[in-house]
């Protein structure tokens, strides 16, 4: 099915299933402990070895020598695979990095060595046995230092142009009445998602299945296909579960390459996790950037000129952290430009993290905005109003397909009690504590992509929904249930959803927030499909017929959905693939969050009082996972804003606190109650489903709410995240 | 692992003094699938040992490494998985077992420590069919996303409500010599060894508030 | 994590007996920090002695009025205990601070006061680190070094001690009992317990080797108002910047001791005779002789401000 023109009235709209608080179906399994992750197939799997990965122990050099004596001479080793003796490799098609070294090393921790043993404990002490020999080599590891020599990167798939212009920026910037001219910058950020990679991997013949944490399963038997020089036909991929991801499972990583490479070494199946430690430098990470933001405006707080330029680092080849994405159409203003810059550095991929380029550089503008607010004396959010703009900024006469930026601010300030806040900053105390409240916008791009399912009803009267999306947390089982539901007439309990295995249909995958729309999108093409063929089995005219409490009904004519699959199960397949409404329209997603901290006034120590986020983001399929998703990336936020740095060794190369002690995000005692207001929705232009994504518009904004948050509280601007208590104290 | 999977096998048993332990070393020495290396090094041996403790109310016998942790013990011995591995290092919570009704991180302990001990796992707080009020609590209140921290989640949250009802004090109580009750800050103080990077943080607390009738 | 072998004990003598029969041993409590490092090759014993089951599980009053601290009580059942929470607590409030509610239930006294600290290059093994490997060099010095010492530090190591509850027994005037394995019993006062790295970081404490620790004795009940305050950037769950543990009497004076800054619990005895005239004539004798880094100096002033509000609270 192609959606080329925006949708009408379809079975969706009836909201008898979708867009209800449903909990999840899949609930009762997560808590119990009985949801099978990766490195849990256990039935399916029963005699596997275990891996062991040995990361490479300087940033950048060669590898002159393993010995191996040892490790091979240690009880139970099966295997050890290295450059050596793994055959050809190449790198994927997403990622750049490399999955073994040997001879080079192009950063820490990247795998120079995989040991196979009968135990996981006999595997990782002989890991411990390898001596390897390295040469050094000088490496970058300064994006500060690097600037100068930064590039403008290659226009990609995932990378916007290196440069924007319109109207005249640097005259209009120059005439400008009121303006700033600043720097900031954000740290290098780890996913940290709680479940580290995990792969099974077993070989049967050439054919190759892999129990494994990957978001996106088409990227997955794509690039493990090309890294081993494999037919695609040969690799099998499940996801069913995956604890969590937020872009950094995106493709192939580490794990699922050597654990293939370790299982045909050792002629068993091979678990392999990577051990926490490794995973901050051996697999991605948010890239640090470095931005610079100008603002002119008139008096009456009008833009008239703005300028965000970003740079950032990456392995040669790797993409870059646009961080300026959504300064090219958040707000009004004649005069415009964006620039990106790509310093090459050796430390571990930057890549895709929850909201990539618009949490980056919405943690900068969105303290740029506060910044000139004050400067103009007007209210921050009324200065965010003034500037609102209902057509794209640099195409004039492209409008948002729907935004309702300016009644999210409204709304916000009104259930946050804003009126409350001293526009003075340091003013408001209480005991020892000082109280500040801040405020941005959020926003983020709502692209949909093409996705397929396959939908089953059974003599039973069953609706089976396969397709190779993945829930990563995201509530895909759940939403995926209730479109077919509400499609087919059913009740969501009668309704299966199986997903993570490239088997079946290839969907859109989790990622870029655009995994909700597409996905259930690809579902609905499907029944559609599965409604026809009901129709004709029963004599109906589909056109006309409804489906309801599990009968096709047209007129006084009915008949139940299980009479047509009597002869055998009705199966019907179909892919959502999309025309140019997105070009035609912006399509993207808006918010605003409001935060009041509280900061010691001995101390300095910041902790987070109240959180409101308000979200306009189509139609919500599921208003309690939705909630969820919002509310899990205002936690995150709140990590970038106050403590999440993978710290960079600029000596030796590498970032230095590489666990969950080193590398805090926040716990329980950080998080107060959260509230969220998800405002009324339609967009007709994205598909028939009217809906948008939601889970990453979350994050974008929250640290440079609780950063204003914490000016107000002190009189102290910090630009340099995260927002801590030595950089409070340093100016205090 | 089953040490009966690899060549060699048990060449010494002894008995330490002053224990009741049987300890069995094992030497392994057939390598397949690398060439043998050319200067052979001393072979550290592989120690295992017996060890029998109750888990969920069955009693288990295992013959482990004893470099085995609970944690491993639980999920690549007894196919216990509902205990997650988030970390093998205490700092996040997703091993959260209960050891004789007390929770600990099972990634660091050894199963050997656990010798005679009974041990619930989320496996044995409920099942799908019959769910625990915790875990109806944490469906209703959406306390959860990708599930990866939720079964330590909730054997922590389980706990914790005793440990108010036992009085024991947290950072958050405000006075150390009156009775501690449950609040939002006490539960998100004792709740915070459980790392939920999905950030269902702010519905656990709903969850657990109702369960404990707050 | 390296092969060893595992024997369980029943009592202490029988304990420390087993550690001198076998080179390389090491006693396992909670095992919470060993097995730890044991996974990272940080520590590698090659037999450990499991003590978990030897009694020395009990909180007792002594003779002389004080209370007497099993090594294997664990800290949650210390933080709970009627007689701590209600004459010594800053102990109760130390040990609450620390860690999370799982670990504290699996973490001993012993186990806790010897726990190694948490400096990122000492727990990676690929750096050079003088603690780890005498002789290898400090990779912190010139690395990433706001979490570590301002004080007390050396050119050999900047690492500081990481714990909260030595901290409150240090100003305590807490002692610690021990035997060795001829059977010979003695008792450390805390002050004396700890060494400064000097040239030799990898000597952290002046145990001898294979000394058991039997229990901790705090001495009759000081009085006073008890506040420990722990400073971090995350609200719990991480180990403290700046810790500060007091005791304040209502004439001013006091005792304090501070974790986070140096490589053990600091408390200058000499200095507290300031207290009365306020933080920071206190502080600056109390930091005395800091020698912090650029990315670590902060802790010198934040010191001094958790200082100043742990008094306004003592007088509130
Ligand atoms: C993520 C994380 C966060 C933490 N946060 C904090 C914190 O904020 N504050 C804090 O204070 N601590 C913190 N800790 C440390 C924790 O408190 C210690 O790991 C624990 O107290 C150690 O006690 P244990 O009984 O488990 O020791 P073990 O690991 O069993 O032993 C530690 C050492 O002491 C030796 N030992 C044990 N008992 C004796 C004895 N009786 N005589 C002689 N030697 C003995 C052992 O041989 C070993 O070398 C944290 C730990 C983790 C993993
Ligand atoms: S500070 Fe001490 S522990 Fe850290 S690297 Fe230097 S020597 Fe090692
Ligand atoms: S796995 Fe045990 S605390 Fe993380
Ligand atoms: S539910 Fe995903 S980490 Fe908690």
């Amino acid at each position: 099915m192609k959606f080329d023109k925006p949708a009408g009235q379809n079975p969706i709209d009836q909201l008898k299933v979708v867009g209800k608080p449903t909990d999840r179906i899949e609930g009762p399994l997560k808590t119990t402990g009985t949801a099978k992750y990766a490195y849990e197939y256990n039935e399916e799997v029963t005699n596997p070895a275990y891996g062991y990965i040995l990361g490479a122990a300087i940033a950048r050099g060669t590898i002159t020598r393993i010995d191996q004596a040892a490790a091979k001479a240690a009880p139970g080793v099966l295997a050890i695979v290295t450059a050596a003796n793994a055959g050809p490799l190449q790198a994927g098609k997403f990622y750049v990095s490399r999955f073994l070294a040997g001879p080079q090393v192009d950063h820490y921790h990247q795998a120079v060595a995989i040991v196979v043993a009968e135990t996981f404990e006999q595997a990782r002490s002989a890991a411990a046995l390898l001596k390897v020999e390295y040469k050094k080599q000088a490496g970058n590891y300064d994006l500060e230092a690097s600037k100068e020599g930064a590039q403008p990167p290659n226009p990609g798939p995932y990378t916007p142009p290196g440069e924007s212009r319109t109207g005249d920026f640097d005259g209009a910037f120059k005439t400008a009445e009121v303006k700033i001219d600043r720097s900031y910058s954000t740290p290098d950020q780890a996913h940290a998602m709680m479940e580290p990679h995990a792969t099974i991997a077993k070989w049967e013949g050439d054919k190759l299945t892999c129990w494994c944490t990957i978001q996106q399963i088409n990227w997955g038997v794509r690039d493990l296909a090309f890294i081993l020089g494999i037919p695609k036909e040969n690799v099998r991929l499940i996801s069913a579960y995956i604890g969590g991801g937020f872009g950094g499972k995106g493709t192939v990583l580490s794990d699922l390459v050597a654990a293939s490479l370790a299982a045909r070494a050792a002629g068993r199946p091979v678990k392999l996790t990577l051990q926490r430690p490794l995973m901050f430098n051996n697999t991605i990470h948010r890239p640090k950037t470095i931005q610079r933001i100008r603002i002119g405006a008139n008096p009456d707080g009008t833009i008239t000129a703005i300028g965000h330029e970003s740079w950032s680092g990456n392995l040669p080849g790797g993409m870059t952290e646009s961080a300026t994405a959504s300064t090219r159409i958040l707000y009004a203003g004649a005069n415009r430009l964006t620039r990106l810059r790509l310093a090459v550095l050796h430390l571990a991929e930057g890549s895709a993290m929850r909201a990539p380029g618009e949490a980056s550089g919405m943690m900068a503008l969105e303290i740029a905005m506060d910044e000139m607010a004050e400067k103009l004396q007007m209210d921050p959010v009324e200065f965010r109003i003034k500037n609102d703009t209902q057509e794209d900024p640099e195409k004039p006469g492209r409008k948002f397909s729907t935004r309702k930026l300016v009644e999210c601010l409204r709304e916000g300030a009104k259930k946050s009690g804003w009126e409350r806040r001293n526009a003075k900053p340091g003013a408001i105390k209480e005991g020892d504590w000082l109280i500040g409240m801040g405020v941005a916008a959020a926003m983020r791009g709502a692209p949909i992509t093409k996705s397929a399912a396959r939908v089953r009803l059974d003599s039973n009267g069953r609706i089976t929904v396969e397709t190779d999306m993945t829930d990563i947390g995201t509530g895909t089982y759940t939403i995926i249930a209730q479109t077919a539901a509400e499609m087919m007439g059913v009740g969501i309990d009668q309704v299966q959803v199986k997903l993570g295995d490239s088997s079946f249909p290839e969907s859109s995958g989790s990622g870029g927030q655009w995994g909700a729309a597409s996905s259930t999108s690809g579902v609905y093409a499907a029944c559609i499909k599965l409604r026809e063929a009901v129709a004709g089995k029963l004599g109906f005219d589909v056109e006309k017929a409804r489906f309801s409490d599990g009968r096709i009904i047209l007129g006084d004519k009915s008949a139940a959905l299980i009479e047509a699959a009597k002869g055998g199960e009705l199966v019907a397949e179909d892919t959502m693939t999309y025309g140019e409404l997105s070009k035609e329209y912006a399509q993207d997603t808006f918010g605003a969050h409001f935060v009041e901290v509280g900061v010691n006034a001995f101390t300095y120590e910041i902790r987070v009082r109240r959180m409101l986020a308000v979200c306009h983001a189509g139609r919500i399929l599921n208003p309690k996972a939705a909630r969820s998703q919002i509310i899990g990336a205002m936690t995150m936020g709140v990590g970038a804003a106050l403590m999440e740095e993978m710290v960079v060794d600029k000596k030796v190369g590498f970032f230095v606190n590489h666990d969950l002690a080193g590398y805090e995000v926040p716990v329980h005692a950080d998080i107060p109650h959260q509230e969220v207001i998800l405002l009324e929705d339609l967009d007709p232009t994205m598909s028939p489903m009217k809906a948008k994504g939601i889970g990453e518009l979350g994050i974008v904004g929250v640290a440079a709410a609780v950063a204003n948050a914490v000016y107000n509280a002190t009189g102290i601007r910090i630009r340099d995240y995260p927002v801590t208590l030595d950089k409070l104290l340093r100016v205090v | 692992m089953k040490e009966e999977n690899s060549a060699g096998h048990i060449s010494r048993r002894e008995m330490l003094a002053g224990t009741a332990i049987a300890v069995t070393t094992l030497a392994i020495t057939k390598v397949t699938g690398v060439e043998a290396g050319p200067e052979p090094q001393a072979v550290t041996p592989v120690v295992s040992a017996e060890v029998s403790f109750t888990v969920n109310g069955k009693v288990q016998k295992l013959e482990i490494d004893t470099r085995t942790t609970l944690l491993d013990s639980l999920r690549e011995h007894l196919h216990l998985t509902g205990t997650k591995k988030g970390c093998d290092h205490g700092q996040c919570g997703a091993c959260t077992v209960l050891v004789n009704g007390k929770r600990i991180n099972s990634c660091l302990s050894l199963a050997l420590q656990h010798e005679n001990d009974s041990i619930t796992t989320i496996e044995g707080l409920g099942s799908p069919e019959k769910l625990h009020p915790m875990q109806s609590a944490f469906i209703k209140h959406d306390g959860y996303q990708c599930g990866y921290c939720t079964p330590g989640q909730i054997c922590s949250a389980v706990a914790v409500l005793e440990e108010i009802k036992a009085g024991i004090p947290s950072h958050a109580s405000a006075d150390l010599n009156s009775k501690v009750a449950f609040t939002s800050a006490e539960f998100r103080e004792r709740m915070s060894g459980n790392i939920c990077r999905c950030g269902a943080y702010s519905n656990i607390a709903e969850a657990a508030a109702e369960v404990a009738g707050a | 994590m390296k092969s060893f072998t595992y024997q369980r004990v029943t009592t202490p003598v029988e304990a420390a007996a087993a550690i001198a029969a076998k080179p390389g041993a090491k006693f396992l409590a909670g095992g919470t920090n060993l097995l730890d490092l044991m996974k990272l090759q940080i520590e590698t014993p090659t037999h450990l002695i499991d003590i978990g089951r030897i009694g020395l599980d009990k909180i007792e009053p002594t003779a002389n009025g004080g209370v007497r601290i099993g090594a294997l009580v664990t800290n949650t059942d210390l933080a709970a205990d009627p007689l701590i929470r209600k004459d010594y607590g800053i102990l109760s409030r130390a040990l609450v601070a620390g860690a999370s509610g799982q670990l504290r239930n699996k973490a001993t006294t012993a186990g806790n006061l010897l726990q190694r600290t948490r400096c990122p290059y000492f727990y990676d093994t690929n750096q050079p680190c003088n603690k780890r490997v005498p002789g290898s060099g400090c990779a912190a010095i010139a690395g990433f070094s706001r979490q570590l010492a301002v004080i007390g530090s050396s050119d050999a190591c900047i690492a500081t001690y990481p714990g909260d509850m030595a901290v409150a027994m240090t100003a305590l005037d807490a002692t610690v009992e021990t035997i060795n394995p001829a059977g010979k019993t003695r008792q450390v006062p805390i002050s004396q317990l700890y060494r400064l790295p000097g040239k030799t970081p990898h000597l952290e404490t002046t145990l001898e080797k294979n000394e058991l620790i039997t229990s901790v004795v705090l001495p009759a009940p000081a009085g006073g108002t008890h506040i420990y305050h722990k400073v971090r950037d995350r609200a719990s769950y991480a180990f403290a910047l700046v810790s500060v543990a007091a005791i304040l009497f209502k004439d001013g004076t006091g005792r304090i001791a501070v974790g986070g800054i140096a490589p053990k619990p600091w408390r200058v005895p000499g200095a507290e005779s300031l207290l009365p005239s306020g933080a920071k004539p206190f502080s600056a004798k109390l930091m005395e002789g800091a020698r912090p880094t650029k990315e670590s100096e902060f802790k010198v002033n934040l010191v001094e401000r958790t200082i100043a509000l742990v008094l306004k609270e003592g007088k509130s």
